[in-house]
This record gives structure tokens, C-alpha cells and sequence, in this order.
């Protein structure tokens, strides 16, 4: 049956009111009697608490003061674990690590305060690098600082190496990125005996703050509610930070019986908050002459900072994308999460696999270049087809044909006539130009058997006039949930775009549909939309009150009739591991993901030789991701995330000193302008996953992992550097051109 | 603790409005429009004149309102992203990015608009460069631009179909 | 907003005589405040120590730009955008329209002006090197009165300028002497827009026969001060353009500044950027 809102590009639900300036973010509400809350952090990257000082002329018995001592239950942010303080007690473990929060309805006076706390800490040694921390020269985090290890075997590596013609190795590493969502963080909490802990706020799991907020008080789950308010950006930066702010801004709430609004401002929110952790990846790559993968050994290694918060599963998704969508008989990852005194770094969209696939990607051209194959012959040789295996040992059962989007993105890109161009040209120019690609995957939904842990939930609810209700956890934040959740609802009932409601996410009133993260939201959580969808229509036609051939009116007469006779009219729908997937948590292997979107992205870019800066002139985004939902919202996701990844290989570079980020600004950590980014070209293909709705995959995250390495590989191509770390600054590339002729 | 100044009056036109507002002299513009005027609209994005999202037009200019002390407003004709729309009617700028999707999380939305606005007001038909250049204050991290040049391709097409 | 905003104050003096005499009166006391763009950010950081300001930004008699065949007289309130839109500035003296279009965004050049770019005196500004280059002259008044003084030679280091607590930068004044010249300016910043320079090169020569009769090469972010290169310019002077002379000239250029190493670049990029941006500016003459 011929889709008629799939596929459309309906506007935005909530965009009327975004492009009016009515949308109202947490920072634009304000409750009676409300105070402000700020937080004061230590400046020192590893210490003792000592004493806390209140110093100045400040009138501190007007202030609500909180500290370690005043939390209820257990001081900590539960997340994976519970190791992260809410508020520092005894030890600090990184630079702006909160210590004191201070409330009063003076924003002004607040700051006055904040500059006045003098927080006495005794240092101790820090460490700052992954090969401090793995030489254990401090040993700060559990016996060893290692989060997590991982280790991933297919084949025999070890047997291998004897049969292949070359051997290529190569180190990569990537640096910090910070999300640098325009909207900062903030929350806003309301806590007494009476009616317990309600926070408004901008995050993107509204159950993580829940889990948080119950453990932090010690009170019964309904007793907490979280609810989400319009949210200006995520991009996983607000996946688990926001629930430290809600603990803070609940506990001053606790303590001085008001309201109590914390908003972080830009200089706060870029040092305190997670960050992309850091990776350095070791390659050793064995192929024939040929050209053909023999065997790879990886060597994969995140800084995690002091406390473990998600590293274990950015370190799960770098691992499982490490070695790509090729086939490769014999493959071995070993990778761990390492401790160091930084703020903890965090999700930031790709989670784990931009790092590994920059990596990857970035050797394959150096692999390409020794056994004398273009990249693209050498990509070619070696994808992976339906009924081969990943790394992980996952059997490929969907058609997936890398060569054909290989040879669409070569074509679109003008690829080989550009290549042969920019040789002769750059000969003669001081503008040097050049193109490359990177081919990669992306799986969507949580690894292994995570979608099944989460076990997420959604409720779909007609009311009496036909309209439909849809109840998720999942969150807007720009990405157009709403949308296409409103458009899987209409599609599925034969109703108007206009007739679905998608409701604020409330715990008080949303189920838990797992945390809108990890390219799931579409694929997953969207099933479970259309699911109970369908389980309404169903409950209709089995009641008699409606026939399979019904229009808008017959559904709403239906409906009023049906809540008449029996009331309420919704479903509940659960997650429901398909039992054909089965994933081994013990050795890594099996089936990691239900689906994968695929991509080959090529850049252009032009390298002026005098200053090293470096342009993406083109930008051809080619995948294939089941199916488009909202062609204008998909592509506005690749033509973002491709944004990111212009940033992440060229711009945005962490600048550290002693473990804290000392360009904190916006004039200094720089992000693309308009003038800085490229046409970005985006086409999509469609060989629908049965178990996406309408066939959808997940594609959010996708753009984060190939951009980067097409952008390095084309400034590889432009200028005969060796190009083994990003983000690729004028200065570390103008260093290289040095170098090289010297 | 600093003496405290004296809070001094501003009176502006904002959105048409004769508006008088009491505040301190150096009290940013930006939080005097969202806290006493009462227009939450004007987002703060950075607190440093970078990203564009307190984007406001003061006797016709493009300013960012974060930069500008509220003494300074004496006088002006002030015009925020809620004073764009008529009454129902959309302008063709917000249309078009309701349509073309230039609008995602929304935060820099009512700052990249109101850059719009005042780029066609002074050039009715700008280029792709043109474009770029007259959005370069506005900073996006969710759209990578390309549906913003796409929305504002759109509204001058459809203002010329209008005129 | 990390100040207690509270504490400033700022008062808007009703003409130009008010405000000199309420410096004159309180020396050091009150400081002119003109289009924020760069005070505001240090309010907003909480770095601003100083709390008495004077709006100088609605004086009529700071403003406007005059043109007399000698001279282009620009009143110190003159913004970015004004420069821009100066069909005069445009022909004449480009490099300051470059500079101009350079800075910030539409939003920072339509409350930035030439006067505050001057004392703020920071040493990435974009502006000074195409100042420096046109051969800038300041007015500087007071209640005693009015003095000229050229811009080479007003600003002494780092944020120190020949100008007394008690006095404003009236106008700006630049002769009409360059037509025919050729200029270059070239800023190389973090990214194409709203970005700080890491270097900034403005350079102009009289060209005849293939002889640089004269030159004026000025650089930003590669010193305390923007830097006149006058030592570089004297190794051009009356030479012929060859490799020889350009990589002299580059060697000098490159002991004639100090670059650092700072968040943003380094001592050793700033240097070598400089110096190819110096050969850029040669080959521009030679074409």
C-alpha cells in the first residue's frame, strides 16, 4: 500500500513555535518564588578537601548553602555505576569537579558569592595522558584506572601475519570534542516532604535523571518526576551531564524550600561537562598483494577522565565499529577505558565510533598506498557481502552492497576526474586540492543485548474525538522526534498528520522508551510507535466498531463509541528482542547490532601551502538507511552530523593545562560558521529493514564517523602528508608540510 | 560588598510598543528583553557576542542584544523575533524555514531569522556567498546551514512571486 | 554574567564638552564607553575592573566622515559597517574596508567602531595594520584643547598608548596619498568568519619601473602592539623584487617581531605565516 505520510517532509510539529520565538526552553520559565543556583568547583585537578571558606563581604545568611553532607541518601550521579560524586567530599579527581552549590534570588549577588568560596584542597599528583594512566604512574580509579577492556577475536591473527604480503601499522589519534549545543544546561527543581522531587530541564533521557534524582534521595520512584522541556541541541552532551545538574539544583531545592534554577553559562558548560573522550588507536594490518584483508590487529584505547560514567559503552561501540565493513578472516581488538584527572569525558554523537572508524579509515589509505592500490580499489576488494562476518563475528543477513554506493558516491563526487586534476594542478599551485573518501557503518539501537535490558516501552492512546496520543520517553531536541513519531502514528491509523499528539515527556505520564541516544529513536523506539498503533486499530476491529476499510470520521466515531462502552482506549507495547539475535557479552561476539546504515562519504578540500589552512570545498554524503521517513529532516541530520565532522577533523581542538580546558569560549574553541562549511550533498538509499518502521535504521549518529577520515584523506591526497591525528590544525599541518620538505 | 548603582529608566519602542524599562545602566539588553520585557524569545547562546542567538534589530541594525548595555537602548526602536510575525500571519523568512526545515533544535532559530530578515531588508536578492556572509554572526550545530541557505533561498523567492 | 552588574554605572553625557569635562574633572575616573563590543564581553567574563563609564556613543560630534582632497577625516564613533558602506573608503582605501569586513559579524560592525578598536589597543585588532599602513593620523581632545598625533608612535606596548586618562579620540584622519599603490591585506584567522586573527598583514607599495619606490607593511598578532614592520619595509625601499631581496626581507621581517605561543597559534606558525604572507604580498606587487 502506497505510503502517504512516509516519505513526506511534513513540517516540524513544535516548529512554529521555534521559528515564532514562543518555544520555551528552561532558561525562559520562571515558577513564583524561584531562586538561582550556582555551583563552585575546585581548580585543582586531584587533591584532598581541606576546609571550605567563606570569605568576603557577603551576606551569607541569606544564602541556601549545600554541600556532600546535606545529600539525603547516597552522594553520587548513578549511572552505569555509582562512583561519580554529586558533590566532592573528601578528594577532588579533576579541575571544575563541583564542590558547593550556593542558592539565592540575586542572580547578580550569586556570582559576588561564588568568586567568595575558597575551596582549600591539598594537592596530589595528577595524571593527565592515556600512557600516565596505563603506566599506572598514579593509580587514581579503582586498582588499575581501567574502566573497561574489551577483547574481540575472529579467526586466528596470530597465524596469519606469515601469509600476507605487506604489513602496514600506523598509530591515530583524536582529541576532546566538546557538543557545544547552543542552548547551555540548566534545570530547574522543586523538592519537599510534600510533594517530593520534580525538575524541568533540557536533557535527553528523562529516565537517567529519574534513576539519578530516586537514588540521590533515597525516595520511592513516583515520589521523583522529570519532566523535559523544549531541549536547544544534545548531541549526547545532554545523554548523562544533566542529571548531575538536576541532583544539584533538587538538593538547594531541598534545602531552602523553593524553587531553584541552575543555567550553566558557556564558559561553565564547556569546562565542567563531558566531552568526545580522546582515543588513540593502533593499527597492524596484514594483506596479499592483492589486496585483500588477511588480518587486522587493533589496539584501541579511550581517557575517560576521573570517573567512569559511559565509558564502557563508548568504549563497546568503538570496538564493534573498529574494523569497519570489510571482511576479514582473521581480526583481533583489544581496547580499554582509562582513567585520567580530567572532567569525565562523555557521549557526543558517534559514541565511540568516530574514533575507531578516523582510525581505520585513515589506515586504509596508507595500506592502500603500500600494496600500490587506489583507495577505492582497496575499499572495493574487501566489502563485506550478505552471509560474511564482522569483526565480531556477526553473519551480514540483509543486501547490502557497498560497491554500488562506493561507485555512486565516486560518481556524484566526480571523484577519478577530480583525482587526476588536482595531481597535475597542484604541481603548479601554492593552492594544493584533493579528494578522499571513507566507507563505514553504523549500527543502530543499544549493542547486544542492551535493547532487550532496556526493555522500552510506549503508549499509544485515542481519545474520544479520533485523535491519537502518542506516550514516549523519547525526546525532541532538534533531531525531529515528534515528527516522525506523529507521522508513523498517522501513517499506520490512516490518519491526518494533524491528528497525532506526541505528549511532553513526563515521567509522571510517559513510559520509559529508553534514552534517546545511540541512532535508536527512529528504528526502535518508532517500531514500538507503530506497534501500538496498530494494537489500537486492532483493539477497534476486534470491538466491531470498525471495518479494515475506515475513513478519519468512521475511526473517530469508533473511538467515542468504544471509550463509551469500555473506556480508555490505549496500549501499552514492550520491547520484543527478536529471538534470532543472540550476542555473546563474554567474548564479544555475535549478533551486536539488529541493523547497520552504510555510507561512503567523499570531501574535497583545497590546502593553501602558505598559511596550512585547509577548505572543504564539496561534500557527497552517500547511504543507504532503510528508509526515509522526512527526506527534509534526514538529510538535515547527515548535513549537521557532516558539520560536526567538518569540526571534529579541522577546528575544534580541546586546549588543555593541567587537566582543565583553558579555551572555554566561543571565540576560542571554534565550530564552523556558515562561511566554513561546503555544499554538503546528501543522497540516500533504501533497502527497508523489516524491523524498522516502514523499514527505517537509525541514521543520527552515522554522519560523525566518516567525515573526519574523508577529510584527512583528501588533505592526505592534496599535499603527500602523512595525516595520523586530528583535528588537523594550520599549525600541526604546516609542521608536516615543513617537515616533509625538509 | 560594591556599592550598588542607582537603576536608571530606558525608554524604547520594542516590537511597537513604547516600552519603559527599569533596570541597572550596564545591565545586558538581552536579559532586560527576556526578564522585564517579558519577551523570553531572544535566547543567550554564549554571553560573548559569537553565536548570534540574542540576535536583535535596533533602529534597523543587526546587534546582539548580549553586547549592549541597557542605558544604550534609550531611545531606539527595538524589534525581537515576536515582533516578526503578523499576528497570525508568518513572515516569509519563518514560512520558509517551517517548510525547508530550517529550523531544528530552534535555540539559534530566532537570532538566524531575524539575520535573515534584516540581510533581505538590505539585499532583496543576495547571492549563495552573500548569504553566507549575512549569517556568518549566527552559529548552528544542529543543520550544518544547508537547510537555513535553502530557507532563505525560498522566502526571496516566494517575496518576489508576492511583490 | 560573571560581574555584579549592580556596581557599574554609566551615565550618557548630553555633548562632547560634558563628557571632557567630566574627565577632566575626575581623571581616570570615567572612561569612554562606545559601541561595547569588546568591554561588554570583559563585563560578561567578569574581567572588567573598571566601573564608571561614560556613553559616548550617541555624541554627534564623534561621528560622521568628512572628504577634502588632502584627507578622508573619519569621527571615531565611525563604525565597521559605515566603512564598509563609504564608496570613498572602498576606492581609496581598501584595506580598511577589507579589515572592516573582516571583523566579527554584521552584528559586531554595526556596534564597533574605529575609536574603540584604537584604545582597546589590542594587538590582534584588524583594523591598526591598514591604519598603520594609510599612515593614520588621531585627534585627541580634552578640555585643554586638541592635538594631532600620527598613529605610528601613539601605541608604546601593550595596551599603552600616548593618550591621557583625561582625553577622547575624536577623529581619524587619513591622508589621500596611497591611489595608485598596491595594496594587499590578508587576515588568517581560526575560520572564515567571526575569528580572531592569528596573523594579520597589511601592505602597500608604490611600484615604477618594477622598483618599490615606496612601501608600508604593518602586522597584527605578531607583537604586543600592532607592528609597523619598518625595518622590513627598508630592505624593500628602492629595491627591485627578486628572491634574494624577498628572502632578506623575510629575515628581517622575522626578527622585526615577537609572536607567542597562546591557545589560539604559535610563536613558530605566526613567524613562517608572517614571512609567506610577506612573499605573498611581493608577488601581488610584481603581477
Amino acid at each position: 500500500m502506497e505510503a502517504h505520510i512516509i516519505g513526506q517532509s511534513v513540517p516540524r510539529k513544535e516548529g512554529r513555535d521555534k521559528v515564532t520565538g514562543h518555544a520555551r526552553y528552561v532558561d525562559d520559565l520562571t515558577f513564583p518564588d524561584m531562586i538561582h543556583g550556582v555551583t563552585v568547583r575546585s581548580s585543582v585537578a586531584r587533591g584532598r578537601v581541606r576546609g571550605i571558606h567563606f570569605e568576603g563581604e557577603i551576606p551569607w545568611k541569606e544564602f541556601t548553602i549545600v554541600t556532600a553532607k546535606d545529600i539525603p541518601s547516597k552522594n553520587c550521579v548513578a549511572l552505569l555505576i555509582e562512583d561519580q560524586p554529586c558533590l566532592a567530599d573528601e578528594f577532588v579527581n579533576h579541575t571544575e569537579e563541583p564542590v558547593v552549590l550556593l542558592a539565592h534570588p540575586d542572580k547578580y549577588l550569586l556570582e559576588e558569592a561564588r568568586r567568595a568560596v575558597r575551596i582549600e584542597v591539598e594537592p596530589l599528583p595528577a595524571i593527565f595522558t592515556i600512557d600516565d594512566s596505563l603506566a599506572k604512574k598514579q593509580v587514581i580509579w579503582g586498582d588499575d584506572n581501567i574502566f573497561k577492556s574489551f577483547r574481540v577475536e575472529k579467526g586466528d591473527v596470530d597465524s596469519a601475519w606469515v601469509k600476507a604480503d605487506f604489513i602496514v601499522e600506523g598509530q591515530y589519534e583524536t582529541g576532546a570534542q566538546e557538543q557545544l549545543y547552543i542552548e547551555p544546561q540548566g534545570m530547574i527543581a522543586r523538592a519537599n516532604l510534600k510533594e517530593g522531587v520534580t525538575v524541568w530541564g533540557s536533557l535527553q533521557c528523562p529516565y537517567y535523571v529519574h534513576k539519578a534524582l530516586v537514588r540521590l534521595f533515597g525516595f520511592p520512584k513516583e515520589r521523583v518526576r522529570v519532566v523535559q522541556t523544549e531541549t536547544g541541541g544534545g548531541f549526547g552532551g545532554k545523554e548523562e551531564y544533566p542529571s548531575m545538574i538536576a541532583c544539584h539544583a533538587a538538593l538547594l531545592a531541598w534545602k531552602s524550600g523553593k524553587p531553584v534554577k541552575i543555567i550553566y553559562d558557556r564558559a561553565e558548560d564547556m569546562a565542567a561537562t563531558t566531552k568526545r573522550h580522546p582515543s588513540r588507536t593502533r593499527h597492524r594490518t596484514g594483506v596479499t598483494r592483492d589486496g585483500k584483508l588477511l588480518a587486522m590487529e587493533i589496539d584501541f584505547t579511550l581517557d575517560g577522565g576521573a570517573y567512569e560514567t559511559l565509558s564502557p559503552v563508548v568504549l563497546s561501540r568503538g570496538t564493534i565499529h573498529a574494523a569497519g565493513p570489510y571482511n576479514c578472516p582473521n581480526v583481533r581488538v583489544r581496547s580499554r577505558a582509562v582513567a585520567t584527572n580530567a572532567p569525565p569525558h562523555g557521549a557526543f554523537r558517534g559514541f565511540g565510533a568516530p574514533q575507531s572508524v578516523f582510525a581505520l579509515e585513515r589506515h586504509l589509505d596508507r595500506v592502500a598506498s603500500a600494496v600500490g592500490l587506489a583507495p577505492e580499489e582497496l575499499r572495493r576488494r574487501n566489502f563485506i557481502r550478505e552471509g560474511q562476518t564482522l569483526a565480531v563475528s556477526q553473519v551480514i543477513h540483509e543486501k547490502v552492497d557497498m560497491g554500488q554506493l562506493l561507485d555512486r558516491a565516486l560518481n556524484l563526487s566526480g571523484y577519478h576526474a577530480k583525482r587526476k586534476r588536482f595531481q597535475e594542478e597542484n604541481l603548479r599551485s601554492a593552492i594544493k586540492r584533493g579528494i578522499g573518501l571513507a566507507s563505514f557503518l553504523h549500527g543502530a539501537g543499544f549493542t547486544g543485548s542492551g535493547e532487550e535490558y532496556l526493555a522500552s516501552e510506549v503508549v499509544l492512546e485515542a481519545t474520544r474525538e479520533g485523535r491519537a496520543r502518542v506516550l514516549a520517553g523519547s525526546t525532541e531536541m532538534g533531531q525531529g522526534t515528534n515528527t516522525i513519531f506523529a507521522q508513523i502514528a498517522a501513517e499506520t491509523l490512516g490518519l491526518e498528520y494533524e491528528q497525532i499528539e506526541i505528549l511532553q515527556p513526563d515521567t509522571a505520564v510517559v513510559p520509559n522508551s529508553g534514552p534517546t541516544v545511540a541512532s535508536r529513536t527512529a528504528m526502535i523506539v518508532g517500531k514500538l510507535v507503530e506497534s501500538a498503533a496498530r494494537a489500537v486499530q486492532q483493539t477497534l476491529f476486534k470491538s466491531g466498531l470498525l471495518k479494515s476499510d475506515y475513513s478519519a470520521k468512521d475511526f473517530a466515531d469508533a473511538c467515542g463509541r468504544y471509550i463509551d462502552k469500555f473506556g480508555a482506549l490505549q496500549s501499552l507495547v514492550k520491547y520484543e528482542h527478536p529471538p534470532d539475535l543472540h550476542w555473546d557479552d563474554e567474548n564479544y561476539r555475535g549478533d551486536a547490532y539488529g541493523a547497520y546504515a552504510w555510507a561512503v562519504y567523499v570531501a574535497e578540500v583545497s590546502v593553501d601551502t602558505r598559511t596550512a589552512e585547509v577548505r572543504v570545498e564539496d561534500f557527497v554524503a552517500v547511504q543507504e538507511v532503510g528508509k526515509v521517513i522526512n527526506p527534509v529532516l534526514a538529510a538535515g541530520q547527515i548535513e549537521g552530523g557532516v558539520a560536526q565532522g567538518i569540526g571534529f577533523a579541522l577546528y575544534e581542538n580541546v586546549v588543555w593545562q593541567e587537566g582543565r580546558m583553558v579555551n572555554g569560549q566561543m571565540t576560542n574553541y571554534i565550530m564552523p560558521t556558515s562561511m566554513d562549511v561546503p555544499p554538503i550533498r546528501v543522497f540516500f538509499e533504501e533497502i527497508p529493514y523489516a524491523r524498522g518502521p516502514a523499514g527505517a535504521k537509525g541514521i543520527g549518529e552515522l554522519p560523525l564517523d566518516g567525515t573526519a577520515p574523508a577529510i584527512a584523506n583528501a588533505i592526505a591526497h592534496a599535499t603527500g602528508v602523512d595525516i595520523l591525528r586530528i583535528p588537523v590544525t594550520p599549525e600541526s599541518l604546516l609542521s608536516l608540510l615543513e617537515s616533509m620538505h625538509a | 560588598m560594591p556599592e550598588a548603582a542607582r537603576k536608571i529608566r530606558v525608554q524604547c519602542v520594542i516590537n511597537g510598543r513604547a516600552t519603559t524599562l527599569e533596570t541597572y545602566p550596564m545591565a545586558r539588553l538581552l536579559d532586560v528583553l527576556r526578564e522585564q520585557a517579558g519577551l523570553a524569545g531572544t535566547k543567550e547562546g554564549c554571553g560573548e557576542g559569537e553565536c548570534g542567538a540574542c540576535s536583535i534589530e535596533m533602529d534597523g541594525a543587526l546587534v546582539n542584544s548580549c553586547l549592549v548595555p541597557a542605558l544604550q537602548a534609550e531611545g531606539a526602536k527595538i524589534r525581537t523575533i515576536e515582533g516578526l510575525a503578523d499576528d497570525s500571519r508568518l513572515h516569509a523568512v519563518q514560512q520558509a524555514f517551517l517548510t525547508h526545515g530550517g529550523a531544528q533544535c530552534g535555540i539559534c532559530t530566532p537570532g538566524m531569522i531575524l539575520a535573515a530578515v534584516n540581510l533581505l531588508a538590505r539585499n532583496p536578492h543576495p547571492s549563495e556567498a552573500e548569504i553566507r556572509e549575512g549569517l556568518s554572526g549566527n552559529l548552528c550545530r544542529c543543520t550544518g546551514y544547508t537547510k537555513i541557505f535553502a530557507s532563505i533561498v525560498e522566502a526571496c523567492r516566494d517575496a518576489g512571486k508576492r511583490a | 554574567m560573571r560581574s555584579y552588574v549592580p556596581a557599574y554605572e554609566m551615565e550618557a553625557p548630553r555633548d562632547l564638552s560634558a563628557a571632557l569635562e567630566r574627565m577632566a574633572r575626575e581623571p581616570g575616573v570615567w572612561k569612554p564607553f562606545a559601541g561595547g563590543t569588546d568591554l561588554m564581553v570583559l563585563l560578561e567574563a567578569g574581567k572588567l575592573p573598571h566601573r564608571k563609564f561614560l556613553s559616548i556613543w550617541g555624541l554627534p560630534e564623534l561621528r560622521g566622515i568628512e572628504v577634502i582632497p588632502a584627507h578622508v577625516t573619519l569621527g571615531a564613533l565611525t563604525t565597521y559597517t559605515e566603512l564598509r558602506r563609504h564608496e570613498i573608503i572602498a576606492r581609496e582605501f581598501p584595506l580598511l574596508c577589507q579589515a572592516a569586513a573582516e571583523t566579527g559579524s554584521i552584528a559586531t560592525q554595526n556596534r564597533g567602531t574605529l575609536g574603540g578598536n584604537i584604545v582597546n589597543a589590542s594587538p590582534a585588532a584588524d583594523s591598526p595594520p591598514a591604519l598603520f599602513v594609510y599612515d593614520a593620523e588621531l585627534e585627541l581632545v580634552s578640555t585643554s584643547g586638541a592635538r594631532w598625533v600620527p598613529y605610528h608612535g601613539f601605541w608604546s606596548g601593550y595596551k599603552q598608548m600616548d593618550l591621557r586618562s583625561d582625553e577622547l579620540i575624536r577623529r581619524i584622519r587619513l591622508p589621500r596619498e596611497k591611489t595608485g599603490w598596491k595594496q594587499y591585506y590578508r587576515k588568517v584567522g581560526t575560520r572564515r568568519a567571526q575569528a580572531i586573527s592569528k596573523v594579520c598583514f597589511a601592505g602597500a607599495a608604490r611600484v615604477e619601473a618594477s622598483r618599490i619606490v615606496d612601501v608600508r607593511i604593518a602586522l597584527g598578532s605578531v607583537a604586543p602592539t600592532v607592528v609597523r614592520a619598518v625595518a622590513t619595509e627598508k630592505t624593500l625601499r628602492g629595491e627591485r623584487l627578486s628572491p634574494a631581496i624577498l628572502s632578506a626581507a623575510q629575515e628581517v621581517l622575522a626578527r622585526e617581531i615577537a609572536p607567542i605561543d597562546d591557545m589560539r597559534s604559535t610563536a613558530r606558525y605566526r613567524r613562517r605565516v608572517a614571512q609567506n604572507l610577506l612573499a605573498e604580498f611581493c608577488e601581488a606587487l610584481s603581477a
